[in-house]
C-alpha cells in the first residue's frame, strides 16, 4: 500500500474507491438485434431498424447476453435474481439512437458477490454491488476544432457499436489504494477472460473502467465527496489516474477547501484530471421500466447447468500452475493475458509444462509486443504448441530453432510447426556421421585451436563449436557436437 | 362499380372466386372511388396505386394459374400512416416524419402483404395517434363520409373515414386509449382494439407501448374478423407479443348469443356527459341482446372512473420517452443549427405539434425524478386496479357493453381549444386498454342528428372470438345500411 503511506504521510487521509467495469460481450450478435459484432468494416454496416432506433422497431433480448451476465454474477458469487428487468435511462445524444439507453436500474441481474485480490502478499476480499446488463452507444467522430464535440465543424455517427451487449459490474467503495484498483481489475479481468465472455481489452474499450474516488480522515467511517474519473484505458493509466486523484483531493482539503462532487477527465499525456463539463446541469435520466421487454426471468434449472459448468477461476489457475512447477511471475503472465487456454491445450496435446510456459510467456509475448498486438489474439493453437515443444524434446529443434519457428507459425506461414521446420531446412543435425565429416573439417582448418584443446585448455573448444556451427548454419545439435570434437582431440 | 365499393371484405372474396370481378376491377374501382372523393375526405396521406395495382394483378395471374393465395387475396386495405411501409412515406401524421421512408416493412403490413391483400396507400391520423378527431394531423384533418362538416374520429381518422366512404373494404388502425373504437363508433364502423399482445406492434411507431394495439375496420363484422385473423398472431420480433398462433374467430361467428351473459357496466351508462341519443340507442341495443337470448346481468367497474387520469400520466409518459428519437440526427426533419444540442431543440420545436408537445411536457414532468412515484407509480396501481374490476366483472359475465364513446360526431372545430374536452371522447374506451383486453365497437343505428352510434363490447383478454359473436348476433339482426346517408353525406358512388 505504498499510495496510502505517502497520502498518510503528508495529510492522514484514506483513499475510498469504488470501480465500474465495463466489459462488452462477445456475443456473436447484438444485445436487442441480430447484427453481427465484430470490428472494422464500414461504419454502419452493421446496422439495423432496431440498433438505428428506426420508428417502429423493438428490441428483443439476446439470450446469449443473458447467459453471460449470469455466468459472470455465479464466478463473482453473487445471487442471481429471479426476476429482474430493464429500464430505459432518457437522455439526448446523438451516438445514442433512441435518445435513451436499455439497462437495467433497480432490478438487476446479479447482485452481492465479491472478488478476492491480492495486493502486496495480503488479500483482500472486495464487494460487488451488482452486475447487470445494458446496451453499448454508437461512435461520434467530429471533425474540425479539436476533435471533441464542442466547437468542431461537424459530426458523424457509426452506429456498428450501438447496441453491442454491456455488463457494468459495480464494485463496493471496498478499495483504499490505486494498487488494490489495479488489483481488482486486473482479476476482474482474468475472471472475464476466463469466463471467455469478452476480449476484455482496456486498450480497445472493450473493457472500461471509471472510478470513485473520495478521501476521508483515517479512522473516520464516514464517506468524503466522491469525485468520479474516467477515460482510463489502461491498468497503468487507472492507477496513474488515482494516484492524481487521491494527491489533488488532498491538497483541496489540506488546503481547507471543499471536494467537489463531479465527473473528472483523465489525460493520459498530461498525467492530470480535469472536470468533464456536464451534459445537464443535473442528470435526471427519467429512468422507467422499458414496456417493450420483458421481465428476464432466468428459470433455476439453467441457473444450476451454468453453475456447473463454470470453468476453472483464475485462483484455481493459479494455484495448479504453480503445481506443475510454474514460477508465479510466468502464471501471472499466462493467467492475466488469456494464454492458459492454450497453454492448458497444449498440455492436454502431452506437452512438457515448462517448455511449453517459456515460449507463451518469452517468444509469444515478445512477439505480440514487437508487433503491437494483443497475445490472445496470437494465431497459436494448442496443438501446435505442443507440436513444437515435442520438437524441441525429442532433440529436433533447438531451443533457439523452436523460437524461429515460432515466429513463422505467428506470421502466419502453413503447415504446422514440424512442416515449417523442415521445409526452412532448420532442423537439428543430429546425424553422427553428418557432424563428424564437418568436426574434421574444422579441425583441419584451425589446427592450432585444435592444439590448445590438445594442451589441456578447456576453453579453446569454443571456437570449434562455434566454427561448426557457423558451418551448418546454427543447426547442429550443440551436445553432439562437444561429443564429437571431444573424441576427435582426446581419442 | 357501386357493388363492388359496397361489398364486404368476404363477399369481394366471393366474387372473385365466382369470376364476377377480378382483384384489378376491385382494386380500380375502389383507387376511382379514392380520386373521386378524398379531395373532400382526406382519408389518405398518400396513396400507392401503382403497386396496389400491380399487386392485383398478381393476384388475378396467381388465380388464373391455379396457385394457392391468401385469405385476403384481391381485397383492397388502407393502413394507417402510423405503420412502416418499406419505400413508401411514412408520416405518422407529423410534420418531422415529412418524406420519411422506412427502409422496413411492419409485421402488419408483412402479413397483409402474405395474405395477398392489396394496399391502396396510407391514411391521414392524429400526429403520432394523439387525438381524438383526426385535427392534430400535420397534413389538415380528415372528413366524416356521415356529414362532411363533423369529424371522423381519431387517432385512426382517415383509416375510419377511408372504410366510411366506400374507398375501401378494409383498413387497419392503432388503438391505444380508444383510437379504433372512438371512430368507428363516430363513422358507423366494425372497429376492433385486439388483446394487448395479440397484434405484433413491430413496425407500429411507438405511442405509448404497453398500451397501443393494432387493429382492423370494416363495415361488417366477418371483414373485420377475417381482417383481424390475418394481422394476428405470434411476432418474435415484438416481446409483447402473445406466444400463440391467430385465433380462428371465423368458425363461430354465427353461434349467436343464446345463454351468453351479457354484463352493462352502470358506470357507463351514468356518466354525465353521455349525449341521449347515444344513450337511447346503446339502451335499445343492449334490450335487442336480451330478445336475441343473451342473458343480461348489471356489473360495476367502481375504478374505471380513475381510468381516464392515469391514462393520462401513462400514456404520455411512455410517449415522452418513445418520442426522443425523432431527434434530426438520423431520418426525418433537420433544422440546422449551431451545436447538436440545439439543432435536436429546434427540430423538435419545428416538427412536433401543439398535442405531441404538450403529451411529451406532461410525461417528462411526470418520469421525472421526486415526482415518478406520485404520478407514473400510482397510475401504475389505478391500471391494477381497473385490471381487477374487470375480473370481477368477468367472473359474472362473458363479455361487457356500454357505449363506445360518449357522443356521436362533433364538428371541425368543437374541440381544438380544449383538450379536456376532447380527451374525455375517450373515457368509455381508456378502461379496457389499461387492462389490455380486447373491445370493438359496432354499429348500433344512429342518433336524432342522423350521426352514427356505436355500442362498446368488450371481453376478457383472448375473448376475441366471443366479443365478435356477440356483435355479430347483433349486427345481423339491426341490419344497418353501412352506406353513409343523411344531408351533409358524401355522395354515394353512381349505381
Ligand atoms: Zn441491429
Amino acid at each position: 500500500m505504498s499510495t496510502t503511506t505517502s497520502v498518510e504521510q503528508a495529510t492522514r487521509y484514506e483513499a475510498v474507491i469504488g470501480l465500474e467495469v465495463h466489459v462488452e460481450l462477445a456475443t456473436r450478435t447484438k444485445m436487442f438485434c441480430g447484427c453481427a459484432i465484430g470490428f472494422g468494416g464500414e461504419p454502419n454496416s452493421r446496422t439495423c431498424p432496431v440498433c438505428l432506433g428506426m420508428p417502429g422497431s423493438l428490441p428483443v433480448v439476446n439470450g446469449a447476453a443473458v447467459e453471460s451476465a449470469i455466468r459472470l454474477g455465479l464466478a463473482l458469487g453473487c445471487e442471481i435474481a429471479p426476476t429482474s428487468q430493464f429500464h430505459r435511462k432518457n437522455y439526448f445524444y446523438p451516438d445514442m439512437p433512441k435518445d435513451y439507453q436499455i439497462s437495467q436500474y433497480d432490478v438487476p441481474i446479479c447482485l452481492r458477490g465479491e472478488l478476492r485480490i491480492t495486493v502486496d502478499g495480503r488479500e483482500r476480499t472486495i464487494g460487488i454491488t451488482r452486475v447487470h446488463m445494458e446496451e453499448d452507444t454508437g461512435k461520434s467522430l467530429h471533425v474540425g476544432g479539436s476533435g471533441r464535440i464542442a466547437g468542431s465543424d461537424h459530426s458523424l455517427v457509426d452506429y456498428n457499436r450501438a447496441g453491442i451487449p454491456l455488463l457494468e459490474v459495480v464494485s463496493e467503495p471496498d478499495l483504499r489504494s490505486a494498487e488494490e484498483a489495479r488489483a481488482y481489475l486486473a482479476e476482474l479481468r482474468a475472471v472475464v477472460l476466463a469466463l471467455g465472455i469478452s476480449d476484455a481489452k482496456l486498450e480497445e474499450g472493450s473493457m472500461r473502467c471509471d472510478a470513485n474516488v473520495s478521501l476521508r480522515p483515517v479512522g473516520h467511517t464516514v464517506f468524503g465527496t466522491r469525485v468520479e474519473v474516467k477515460n482510463m484505458n489502461s491498468l497503468r493509466s487507472l492507477g496513474r489516474a488515482i494516484d492524481h486523484e487521491i494527491e489533488r483531493q488532498t491538497r483541496v482539503l489540506t488546503a481547507g477547501d471543499p471536494v467537489v462532487q463531479e465527473t473528472r477527465h483523465w489525460d493520459e499525456d498530461a498525467g492530470v484530471t480535469s472536470p468533464l463539463r456536464s451534459k445537464e446541469s443535473v442528470d435526471d435520466y427519467r429512468y422507467f421500466p422499458d414496456p417493450d421487454l420483458l421481465p428476464v426471468e432466468p428459470d433455476a434449472d439453467w441457473i444450476d447447468r451454468l453453475r456447473a459448468e463454470l470453468p476453472e477461476l483464475p485462483a484455481v489457475t493459479r494455484a495448479r500452475l504453480a503445481g506443475l512447477g510454474l514460477p508465479a511471475p510466468q502464471v501471472a503472465v499466462l493467467v492475466d493475458t488469456g494464454l492458459v487456454r492454450v497453454l492448458d491445450a497444449a498440455l492436454a496435446a502431452g506437452a512438457a509444462p515448462a517448455l511449453a510456459a517459456n515460449l507463451l510467456t518469452n517468444d509469444l509475448v515478445g512477439w505480440a509486443a514487437a508487433n503491437g498486438t494483443d497475445p490472445a489474439d496470437a494465431p497459436l493453437t494448442g496443438a501446435a504448441l505442443a507440436e513444437l515443444v515435442g520438437l524441441v524434446a525429442d532433440g529436433t529443434l533447438s531451443t533457439k530453432l523452436a523460437r524461429q519457428v515460432l515466429e513463422a507459425v505467428l506470421g502466419g506461414e502453413p503447415g504446422g510447426p514440424r512442416a515449417i521446420a523442415e521445409a526452412r531446412g532448420l532442423v537439428q543435425i543430429s546425424d553422427t556421421a553428418e557432424l563428424e565429416a564437418v568436426v574434421a573439417r574444422v579441425v583441419a582448418a584451425d589446427p592450432a585451436a585444435a592444439q590448445r584443446v590438445r594442451d589441456g585448455n578447456a576453453k579453446a573448444i569454443g571456437a570449434l563449436v562455434g566454427a561448426v556451427m557457423r558451418e551448418t548454419r546454427g543447426r547442429a545439435n550443440p551436445r553432439l557436437v562437444n561429443e564429437l570434437l571431444e573424441r576427435h582431440l582426446h581419442p | 362499380m357501386h357493388a363492388l365499393l359496397t361489398a364486404s371484405a368476404p363477399e369481394l372474396l366471393a366474387l372473385q372466386e365466382a369470376g364476377d370481378a377480378s382483384a384489378v376491377d376491385i382494386a380500380r374501382a375502389h383507387l376511382d372511388r379514392i380520386a373521386a372523393t378524398d379531395d373532400r375526405v382526406h382519408a389518405f396521406l398518400h396513396v400507392t396505386a401503382d403497386a396496389a395495382l400491380a399487386a392485383a394483378a398478381d393476384v388475378d395471374r396467381r388465380r388464373a394459374a391455379g396457385e394457392p393465395l391468401g385469405p385476403l387475396a384481391g381485397v383492397p386495405v388502407a393502413v394507417k400512416d402510423l405503420f412502416a411501409t418499406c419505400g413508401v412515406p411514412t408520416t405518422a401524421g407529423s410534420r418531422i416524419l415529412e418524406g420519411h421512408r422506412p427502409v422496413y416493412d411492419a409485421t402488419v403490413v408483412a402479413r397483409l402483404h402474405a395474405a395477398d391483400a392489396v394496399v391502396l396507400g396510407k391514411t391521414n391520423m392524429d400526429e403520432f395517434a394523439m387525438g381524438s378527431s383526426g385535427e392534430n394531423s400535420a397534413y389538415g384533418p380528415s372528413r366524416n363520409p356521415w356529414d362532411l362538416d363533423r369529424v371522423p374520429g381519431g387517432s385512426s381518422a382517415g383509416s375510419a373515414a377511408a372504410v366510411a366512404a366506400l374507398q375501401a373494404p378494409l383498413a387497419v388502425g392503432t388503438d391505444t386509449g380508444g383510437s379504433i373504437r372512438q371512430p368507428a363508433s363516430l363513422s358507423g364502423l366494425v372497429g376492433v382494439k385486439p388483446t394487448y399482445g395479440l397484434v405484433s406492434r413491430y413496425g407500429m411507431f411507438a405511442f405509448a407501448s404497453s398500451l397501443d394495439q393494432a387493429g382492423p375496420f370494416a363495415r361488417d363484422v366477418a371483414g373485420a374478423a377475417l381482417a383481424l385473423e390475418v394481422i394476428a398472431g405470434h411476432d418474435p420480433l415484438d416481446s409483447t407479443s402473445i406466444p400463440q398462433a391467430a385465433p380462428d374467430l371465423l368458425a363461430g361467428l354465427e353461434r349467436g348469443v343464446e345463454g351468453l351473459r351479457v354484463g352493462v357496466v352502470a358506470e357507463f351508462l351514468a356518466t354525465d356527459g353521455l349525449a341521449p341519443g347515444v344513450k337511447a340507442r346503446v339502451e335499445d341495443a343492449i334490450q335487442r341482446l336480451g330478445k336475441l337470448g343473451a342473458e343480461l346481468v348489471d356489473v360495476s367497474l367502481p375504478h374505471a372512473q380513475y381510468a381516464l387520469p392515469a391514462y393520462y400520466v401513462i400514456a404520455p409518459s411512455e410517449c415522452s420517452s418513445n418520442l426522443s428519437r425523432y431527434d434530426g440526427v438520423r431520418y426525418g426533419l433537420r433544422v440546422p443549427a449551431e451545436t447538436a444540442e440545439q439543432m435536436m431543440a429546434v427540430t423538435r420545436e419545428a416538427g412536433f405539434g401543439r398535442e405531441v408537445k404538450r403529451r411529451i411536457m406532461i410525461g417528462t414532468y411526470a418520469l421525472s425524478a421526486g415526482y415518478y412515484d406520485a404520478y407514473y407509480v400510482s397510475a401504475q396501481r389505478v391500471r391494477t386496479l381497473v385490471t381487477r374490476d374487470f375480473a370481477d366483472a368477468y367472473r359474472r359475465c362473458d363479455v361487457l357493453v356500454g357505449p363506445t364513446a360518449p357522443e356521436t360526431a362533433f364538428r371541425l372545430g368543437a374541440k381544438t381549444a380544449d383538450p379536456l374536452s376532447m380527451y374525455l371522447n375517450d373515457v368509455f374506451s381508456i378502461p379496457s386498454s389499461l387492462a389490455g383486453a380486447p373491445a370493438l365497437s359496432l354499429p348500433v343505428g344512429a342518433d336524432e342528428r342522423g350521426l352514427p352510434v356505436g355500442l362498446q363490447i368488450m371481453a376478457p383478454v383472448l375473448g376475441e372470438a366471443t366479443m365478435l359473436r356477440a356483435a355479430r348476433a347483433l349486427e345481423a339482426d339491426l341490419a344497418l345500411d353501412p352506406v353513409p346517408s343523411g344531408a351533409n353525406a358524401l355522395e354515394a358512388p353512381r349505381p
